[in-house]
């Protein structure tokens, strides 16, 4: 799964859901772990496999105005606990 | 005999905002019927218990700091001096009335729906009804007609006897006291359950108090023309989904007689795309007076409850907000709407950040000749981060204001280093209710206007975005901006 | 992680990176998107 959230916070959210089961316990997911790899468009693993000038096309504002190293690592965290 | 009038009235003009008004209802008996805590509530039936204990009063939430920068009591800037959390910082002298408009408690709003009721759809039960009354005749906005209108109410049995069918939507104070009700309006049309006929409702009574305003405030009500709605509500029945022409349904309660109208329909972004038109209309000749009106979404009525609960604070999407802005003919005052600003997304711009917002910043700086650092202020997703964050929705302005600083970044105007700085000196911290048509920008208009009459600002960009993907028609992104400048008092031309 | 020849869900957001934009970088590298999805929470 490849997402596109705007911060940490809401990247976390996403990724716990489909990996450990939806953390408010609210939706379908609730309790289910897919347990699905989930990463963000802008982390380094993911970016640099794509070409670079298509990834400033449509990824280099973004890449100023997030905080990606922040989402890497929220992202990185909850890849190794699963 | 042809003749070709040449009076001034034809000649072209500038658009001007020549006033903004806001309206917000307190409506805490409502908010369990928002979309979310619809849904959940009726999966898990003892989480009513719960919610309704996270339900402000309405003092609380007219000293809610956010709520008194929405009237215009406190300027955006303000916030950033209130310590977080907003909701346990009131504002101790904060009033129902504001320089824009004023928060409405909800026994006045309910009156004021069945004000609006025209097909014996709502009822109020009888002892509500007379209180009411009382109040509503107090407001400087209320006339005879509307308390004829209001009526004297049905017996609480009548109503009970109304809920036995099922299909009737029950009509709660804070405290969980039966009020009222609302009737479906034909029991074979989906498009007129009670859902969406109490929807409405709340829609035609909020757009209609936010033009009452605006119409007290700069006068002559049946000078207005045109009236543009950019609700994202849905009026019609099984043949006309969406029919629309809430505009004209609202006006109509407002003593706009010689007004027509029509909606714009375009998500989030829709108040703004009004405006945008309202000023084309004026700009041709077309029309001299467009009002744009927009109700309040009444849906979107506690969408984030679960992480306000999960924070144990209270419920803050419990206000229906509404908007009314009047454009006219240069006044030599009033700020104008630059013609030559208007930015707008494409078909073919793509739905990558960077093409939309060249399309809506970006270019239209590069045709009037202005570096994103000399626009004063940029309005964009004005969402309140206290009601999103909770819910893992983040920061939604903050993230907008990043994205516009990081366009300069880009085109090399400002140093990666000073993007906070950015942020700080042309953005604000966001203070709207979460309803799309409304937080899309348009709530800093009032305050973009108060401070260009003052001299105090040059210009605020204006940039709504919408989602259009909702709809599971298109993938397409959208959006539309423009620029607000101060008058500077030469008359005419274009 | 090599992308090429994967199967992928795209979750993008209104605010953040959208997701016919992530879609496109996806495509570019041999990826094959199954669902792709633009999210908007306000």
């Amino acid at each position: 799964m490849v997402l596109g959230a705007p911060d940490a916070d809401s990247a976390e959210l996403y990724a716990e859901t489909v990996t450990e089961g939806d953390p408010s316990w609210a939706g379908a997911l609730a309790g289910v772990s897919l347990g699905l790899p989930v990463f963000h468009i802008m982390e380094p693993v993911i970016k640099d496999q794509i070409d670079p000038a298509l990834a400033v096309e449509h990824l280099g504002l973004m890449e100023i105005a997030l905080d990606v190293e922040k989402i890497s690592g929220v992202l990185e965290r909850l890849r190794k606990s699963c | 005999m042809y003749i070709v009038s040449s009076s001034a009235h034809h000649q072209p003009t500038k658009p001007v905002v020549q006033g903004v008004s806001y309206f917000l209802a307190h409506v805490p008996g409502l908010t369990c019927h928002g979309s979310k805590p619809s849904r959940e509530i009726k999966k898990d039936p003892p989480l009513r218990e719960s919610f309704r204990s996270h339900l402000r009063t309405f003092e609380e939430a007219v000293a809610y700091p956010p709520n008194q920068v929405f009237i215009g009591n406190l300027d955006p800037d303000d916030l950033a001096h209130v310590p977080s959390p907003w909701y346990k910082h009131p504002v101790r002298d904060g009033s129902r009335w504001g320089l824009f408009g004023e928060i409405m408690p909800e026994d006045e709003f309910y009156g004021m729906m069945k004000i609006c009721d025209e097909f014996q759809l709502l009822l109020l039960e009888e002892g509500f009804v007379r209180a009411v009354a009382v109040k509503l005749r107090q407001h400087p906005l209320f006339s005879d007609a509307d308390l004829l209108r209001l009526g004297n109410g049905v017996s609480l049995a009548d109503i009970e006897r109304q809920l036995a069918d099922g299909a009737t939507l029950p009509m709660y104070d804070r405290g969980g006291r039966l009020v009222g009700c609302v009737r479906t309006g034909h029991e074979e049309d989906p498009n007129l359950t009670a859902e969406i006929l109490m929807e409405n409702l709340s829609v035609r009574a909020s757009g209609a108090l936010a033009l009452r305003h605006q119409v007290a405030a700069t006068g002559r009500a049946e000078a207005v023309d045109f009236l543009l709605g950019g609700g994202e509500e849905a009026v019609g029945d099984r043949y006309n989904r969406g029919g629309g022409n809430m505009a004209k349904a609202i006006g109509e309660l407002c003593g706009c007689s010689g007004a027509g109208g029509a909606d714009i329909k375009a998500f989030c972004s829709g108040t703004v795309h009004a405006i945008v038109v309202a000023a084309g209309l004026v700009a041709s000749g077309i029309f001299s007076d467009v009002v744009v009106v927009a109700g309040g979404s009444f849906a979107k009525l506690g969408m984030k409850f679960q992480g306000h609960l999960r924070h144990d604070m209270p419920i803050l999407e419990d206000v229906i907000a509404a908007i009314a802005v009047r454009v006219g003919r240069d006044d030599g005052k009033s700020p104008v709407i630059r013609l030559d600003s208007i930015g707008k997304h494409e078909i073919g711009s793509g739905s990558s950040q960077q093409a939309i917002f060249d399309k809506l910043i970006a270019q239209p700086l590069d045709r009037l000749g202005l570096k994103f650092t000399q626009i004063d202020k940029y309005a964009t997703e004005m969402h309140n981060p206290e009601i999103t964050e909770p819910q893992g929705s983040g920061n939604v302005p903050r993230t907008n204001y990043r994205i516009i600083g990081s366009f300069a970044v880009l085109r090399g105007e400002i140093q990666r280093a000073d993007l906070d700085r950015f942020v700080e000196e042309h953005g604000m911290l966001g203070f709207s209710s979460t309803q799309g048509h409304i937080a899309s920008a348009v709530p800093v208009l009032g305050h973009a206007i108060r401070k260009m009459l003052s001299g105090e600002r040059n210009n605020t960009m204006f940039v709504a975005k919408g989602s259009l993907f909702l709809g599971r028609m298109t993938q397409l992104a959208d959006g539309m901006s423009f620029l607000l400048e101060r008058n500077k008092g030469t008359q005419g031309g274009v | 992680m090599l992308l090429k020849s994967k199967k992928v869900i795209i979750i993008g957001e209104r605010d953040g990176v959208q997701g016919p934009a992530i879609e496109a970088c996806m495509r570019s590298v041999g990826a094959e998107p199954v669902i792709t999805q633009t999210q908007c929470f306000v």
